[in-house]
């Protein structure tokens, strides 16, 4: 495996397959993702590139070849199942918010249960993360009560309450009002200035542009293409991946 | 000159009588038709009912009203249920205190009923100076277990764990001890009235809440044993009238019993009443589980919560917040469904109420007073539950998240 910085990759897929029964929906995934790194995955829908992040965190299963996060291979063994979760962020497209729990429980969450912290001190950092992403002020609502913008920026912040290596984001823009989109994408933004190791499927093509060291465009459960934002955007080898790119930055 | 808008105030609706009656009894030909009709037979009904009430014979309700509380629990051992009313006198208090709405209206409704039963007339006195005394002294009680609901102890948990304690406690007070001087022991044969409906009810419902989750989630389980086992279970005791159940418990599992063991017959309706509940609630549950979004679980295996936490710490509470109308439902039909152990010979209010009629020629005509009152007992339990569901919807926001 090929890495920019000379040392190992923290994400290793290598012919990575799935099947939903008959449908072939990843058909030979190869990537490596180095720590730091912002990688981008776009492509039209149905293209397998939610199911795809989703195999990183083991949310769902491949069935041939192999993803390796941070030394570990993804196996049957819950236990693998359980370290990885720990150190992989995810953020959804529907945020996921736990309902009945305040925007500071959903976030405390995970450090209580999971990494046995004391209830003060989850609550010291939810309430740091909670600032980090703009909304220290709502951390006793309840979901219901915050805008999408504000629910997808609490999901973040649960997420990395975990203190997580790796951050998945699976469409986390797509769900929300226009005027919202800027906000969470703020945030993102911040985050991979700070040097998180990020995989973000979306077509926020300025977010891309901006913060991503490389794209890869998917069709039909296949990588097409891959390369830096400036060979993506200004030198495309491949039809596909021009005809893509002109529909969506059309407007 | 335009109207600066913040100026411009919202027009008031006034509201009067004839515009309400309007709105509300003759919006349209058809309502006001039915208003009307509706009126005659208020007009027709009415007045003969009361005058029925009231001259009705109310002796075999009057002449000894204990009966159809405690049965026939020897009269010189009633300080023990005493005590239990002291006990949930003393709860209602401190619930009060810690949940605010949902329960104060309890408290309230049971200081207001033994204000009533303190203050009766003398001509209806069956209680004695003692009685009335004791019922206004749990008055104080209830104003009581409120000022300790300030201390350290007005805690959701204490509250919780006084509560077990206390019932627990109340059981092994009204039972007794076989040999104990100062607690002998009151075979359940004379347990009866509405204390043994209210007990019988009351375990059900603590019992069959967690065992009724448990096949819930069994019967969703990965676990084939499991999963069959629950549907099993649950399908069989669905699909089996409770009295079925009953007869059961009470000729047959003793025939099948060792001539020395001997459960207890208020135990086996128990526990058939318990395992007949926990069916319908694990189904109930289950509907419950069933309206969680998948992401719910998404979003917990992605910050690394186990199974088990998650059933625990997501699905749970949202899934049990969904079904309470449909759990307290089932708790009120458990509750009234009690009255089925009349068929298994145990004295519970009906019981008594048949009994006291059938024994006593005089008031053989007097069955509809008495079944009207033991449905009316029926019904002021029954509706502080639903109100005091419907509280509690209100308080975890149900159906408007």
């Amino acid at each position: 495996m090929t890495t920019t910085n000379g040392s190992d990759p923290i994400i290793i897929c290598r012919d990575v397959h799935k099947w939903f029964d008959d449908f072939h929906v990843l058909r030979g995934i190869d990537l490596a993702v180095d720590t730091g790194e912002v990688v981008v995955i776009f492509g039209p829908s149905g293209s397998g590139k939610s199911t795809f992040i989703r195999t990183i965190n083991r949310l769902e299963e491949h069935q041939k070849g192999e993803i390796i996060v941070d030394g570990i291979e993804l196996s049957h063994d819950i236990r693998n199942i359980e370290a990885i979760r720990r150190e992989v962020g995810m953020v959804f497209q529907q945020f996921n918010l736990f309902p009945h729990l305040t925007a500071l429980q959903n976030v405390t969450l995970g450090p209580i249960w999971v990494r046995r912290w004391p209830k003060q001190r989850a609550e010291e950092v939810a309430r740091e993360l909670l600032e980090r992403v703009g909304i220290p002020e709502q951390a006793e609502k309840h979901p219901a009560q915050l805008s999408g913008g504000q629910q997808q920026r609490v999901a973040i912040a649960r997420a990395l309450a975990m203190q997580p290596k790796i951050m998945l984001f699976d469409e986390p823009t797509s769900a929300l009002d226009p005027e919202m989109i800027k906000e969470v994408l703020d945030v993102m933004q911040e985050l991979a200035e700070s040097g998180m190791t990020m995989l973000v499927v979306s077509h926020e093509m300025g977010f891309a542009r901006a913060a991503a060291n490389r794209l890869v465009f998917f069709v039909e459960g296949v990588i097409v293409e891959k390369g830096t934002p400036e060979q993506i955007f200004n030198n495309p080898q491949e039809e596909r991946t021009k005809l893509f790119l002109s529909q969506i930055l059309q407007h | 000159m335009a109207t600066i808008i913040s100026d411009v105030k919202r027009p008031v609706e006034r509201s009067n009588l004839l515009k309400w009656l309007r709105q509300n009894l003759f919006n349209s030909w058809y309502n006001s038709l039915l208003t009307l009709a509706a009126l005659w037979v208020l007009i027709r009904v009415a007045p003969p009912l009361v005058s029925w009430l009231l001259a009705a014979n109310w002796a075999p309700v009057l002449t000894s009203p204990a009966l159809y509380f405690v049965g026939q629990y020897p009269a010189a051992e009633l300080w023990r249920p005493a005590i239990g009313v002291v006990f949930i006198s003393l709860l209602f208090g401190l619930s009060w205190g810690v949940w605010r709405g949902p329960l104060r209206t309890f408290a309230l409704a049971s200081m207001a009923g033994y204000a009533v039963i303190a203050l009766l007339p003398v001509s209806l006195d069956t209680l004695g100076l003692t009685g009335r005394l004791f019922f206004a002294a749990n008055i104080l009680v209830v104003i009581l277990g409120l000022a300790a609901s300030r201390t350290p102890l007005g805690k959701a948990r204490w509250v919780i764990l006084l509560g077990l304690l206390a019932f627990g406690t109340f059981i092994l007070l009204v039972r007794g001890f076989p040999g104990s001087e100062l607690l002998p022991q009151i075979q359940t044969t004379r347990w009866g009235g509405l204390m043994l409906n209210l007990l019988v009810a009351a375990v059900g419902i603590v019992a069959s809440f967690p065992l009724g989750v448990l096949l819930a989630l069994g019967r969703r389980s990965n676990l084939p044993v499991v999963k069959l086992f629950s549907t099993l279970f649950i399908e069989l005791v669905r699909g089996v009238p409770l009295i079925t159940i009953l007869f059961l418990g009470s000729l047959l599992l003793p025939l099948f019993l060792p001539e020395n063991v001997r459960i207890d017959r208020v135990i086996r309706a128990i526990i058939g009443i318990t395992m007949f509940s926990a069916a319908y609630m694990a189904e109930n549950v289950r509907g419950g589980l069933q309206a969680i979004p998948l992401g719910q679980y998404d979003a917990a295996k992605a910050i690394g919560l186990s199974g088990p936490l998650t059933t625990i710490l997501i699905i749970l509470p949202q899934a049990l917040r969904l079904v309470i109308p449909t759990i307290v439902g089932q708790f009120i039909a458990l509750f009234k469904d009690t009255t089925l152990l009349i068929i298994v010979g145990i004295n519970e209010i009906l019981g008594i109420g048949k009994s006291l009629v059938l024994g006593n020629p005089t008031w053989i005509t007097a069955q509809i007073e008495v079944y009207l009152f033991i449905a009316f007992v029926f019904w002021i339990f029954t509706f502080a539950m639903s109100h005091s569901s419907r509280r509690l919807e209100k308080a975890l926001g149900v159906g408007e998240r």
